[in-house]
């Protein structure tokens, strides 16, 4: 007998109950300290303190500043920068190299030479995110610009279009599903280069507030830093997941794709 | 038939070029220079009415594709040419209808605006055109799937919509590379009398390659039977069969005659798939 939808959410969410009542029993039960390994109750209690006073809410302002004005410029860049390799064989040639040897780097290695170019302010950590989700953006802007299928062109040909034609109707619609998977593997990133480039040195935000509390001690705090930024993470992933599926409703596989993600 | 007879006939239909769609003269095409090139298509001439149904039939790497690309005006002969109304072809026309081995369709357009996309290249304008591409839609049995995309229909289906597109500018001349060739055979045979049915209707010049001897037999109204390393058209066969032909034609004698005929062409030349 298959489970229907209604009762396997039971399920998790009384296996969910389980789990933390007996971590909270094993934690109680043993007298493991605070700064080791904190409760369920203690991060709850975290977590609630600190929205209430409003620091939480001021450092997840900051860092979802960083990320989408970061991850803004570093999606439009690629794209320009895409459309001009792909179009334009000079640029390409001279450009390309580059951009595949930057490529091999760890993006994030840069934050703390930003952060002396750019000081502790937001303006470092917006260079790092747009530097970092850049660079998977415009490669699959490159390759998918590339990817229209030879018949397809050959079709357009004999009709006699043109190339501008052949780019608009065909080149453009063909990068899509690599754009769209260039930007769902971008945001993600944009996220991680803000928390590092926070951790390098920043006035505030969450990597830095996660930072600070590493000092303190206050493990149940990053516990609740950590919740936080998984949940930004998710939204982010889906919401891009979703334009994408608005935009790619043509692409079958895209959505076996989905679904094996979501299973 | 000798190959010299075959010249004279040539000969004799180049007189007629009021009538003449397609000429070729003399043409070859070599891949990659030096030494051992490949010759695809060596000293083929050859001649099509207007009108005409032309099938090509020849097996695999025998330059079908390479001779259809140079009427499509997407490739360059080596040497000799191909004019189109008595016209050499120097690149792509507009004039034509290409349908591939595959649809070849784009998934983002539903069926209608795959159709249309002829349209759309070529700015006929698509209010003119939507009444001519609701028709084709119909014709190739695909009514009430106008708004559908391409990943909901068949594979069949998908082919019917490329034939329809082909087809939406009034192209003075269709080219067919295997259209059907991944089709079943049930499938099959129901879109060659589709295309039989089309083409009495349209009466539209058709160079129609295939792999099958019995498809090109059946749909044509000559046979041009190719053969490999070099690329030659060895015979052209015209076939007397009257039309419409339906299916029971493939069991008669003459039928029959034609089909060993092209086979023993294509054995002696060790060609056969
Ligand atoms: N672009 C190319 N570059 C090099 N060789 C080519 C090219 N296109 C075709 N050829 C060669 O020319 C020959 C004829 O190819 P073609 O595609 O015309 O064959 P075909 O008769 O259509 O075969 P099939 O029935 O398998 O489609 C083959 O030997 C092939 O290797
Ligand atoms: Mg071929």
């Amino acid at each position: 007998m298959r489970e229907s939808t209604p009762f396997k959410a039971v399920v998790s969410l009384i296996i969910l109950v389980v789990l933390l009542a007996l971590w909270q029993w094993a934690i109680r039960a043993n007298n493991v300290p605070n700064y080791l390994l904190p409760a369920p109750s203690d991060i709850y209690a975290a977590f609630v303190r600190g929205f209430q006073t409003g620091i939480y809410t001021k450092h997840l302002i900051t860092t979802l500043t960083e990320v989408f004005l970061g991850f803004g410029i570093g999606l439009v860049l690629a794209l320009i920068l895409g459309l001009m390799i792909a179009l334009n064989r000079t640029v390409e040639t001279y450009v390309y190299p580059y951009i595949i040897m930057f490529q091999s780097m760890p993006k994030v290695a840069l934050a703390p030479v930003l952060v002396i170019w750019f000081g502790l302010g937001i303006t470092s950590k917006i260079v790092t995110v747009a530097l970092i989700s850049f660079f998977p953006i415009l490669i699959n802007t490159i390759v998918g610009l590339r990817s229209a299928d030879l018949d397809r062109i050959n079709l357009m040909l004999s009709l006699g279009a043109t190339r501008f034609q052949v780019f608009r109707m065909l080149r453009l619609q063909s990068a899509l599903p690599f754009i769209v998977a260039g930007v769902e593997v971008g945001i993600i990133m944009a996220l991680l280069g803000a928390i590092v480039a926070e951790f390098v040195g920043a006035e505030s935000g969450l990597g830095m507030l996660l930072q600070s509390m590493n000092t303190t001690l206050d493990v149940a705090g990053q516990f609740t830093i950590l919740f936080i930024l998984s949940a930004i993470g998710l939204v982010m992933s889906r919401l891009v997941g979703f334009v994408g599926d608005r935009l790619l409703f043509w692409d079958s596989s895209r959505k076996s794709r989905v679904t094996a993600k979501g299973g | 038939m000798t190959v010299q007879a075959l010249r004279a006939v040539d000969a004799g239909r180049v007189e007629d070029a009021a009538a003449e769609a397609i000429g070729i003269r003399n043409l070859s095409r070599r891949f990659g220079a030096g030494r051992s090139p490949i010759v695809a298509l060596d000293n083929i001439s050859l001649s099509i009415g207007e009108g005409e149904f032309v099938s090509i039939v020849g097996p695999s790497g025998c330059g079908k594709t390479t001779l259809l690309k140079i009427l499509a005006g997407l490739d360059r002969p080596s040497e000799g040419q191909a004019t189109l109304r008595g016209t050499p072809i120097a690149g792509p026309r507009k004039d034509i209808g290409i349908v591939f081995q595959s649809p070849v369709l784009f998934p983002w357009r539903t069926v209608l605006d795959n159709v249309l996309l002829p349209v759309d290249v070529q700015r006929l304008g698509r209010s003119a055109c939507m009444a001519r591409a609701h028709a084709l839609i119909d014709m190739v049995g695909l009514n009430g799937f106008a708004d559908r995309y391409p990943s909901e229909l068949s594979g069949g289906m998908q082919q019917r919509v490329g034939l329809a597109r082909a087809l939406v500018h009034e192209p003075a001349m269709l080219l067919m590379d295997e259209p059907f060739g991944a089709l079943d055979a049930l499938t099959r045979e129901n879109m060659n009398l589709e295309l039989q049915r089309i083409w009495m209707e349209t009466r539209r010049t058709v160079v129609f390659i295939t792999h099958s001897i019995s498809e090109a037999i059946f749909l044509g109204d000559r046979v041009l039977v190719m053969t490999p390393r070099p690329g030659r058209v060895q015979i052209e066969l015209k076939i007397d069969l009257p039309r419409p032909r339906d299916l029971s034609v493939i069991s008669s004698p003459e039928f029959g005659a034609y089909a060993n005929q092209i086979r023993s062409i294509l054995n002696a030349k060790g060609a056969v798939d």
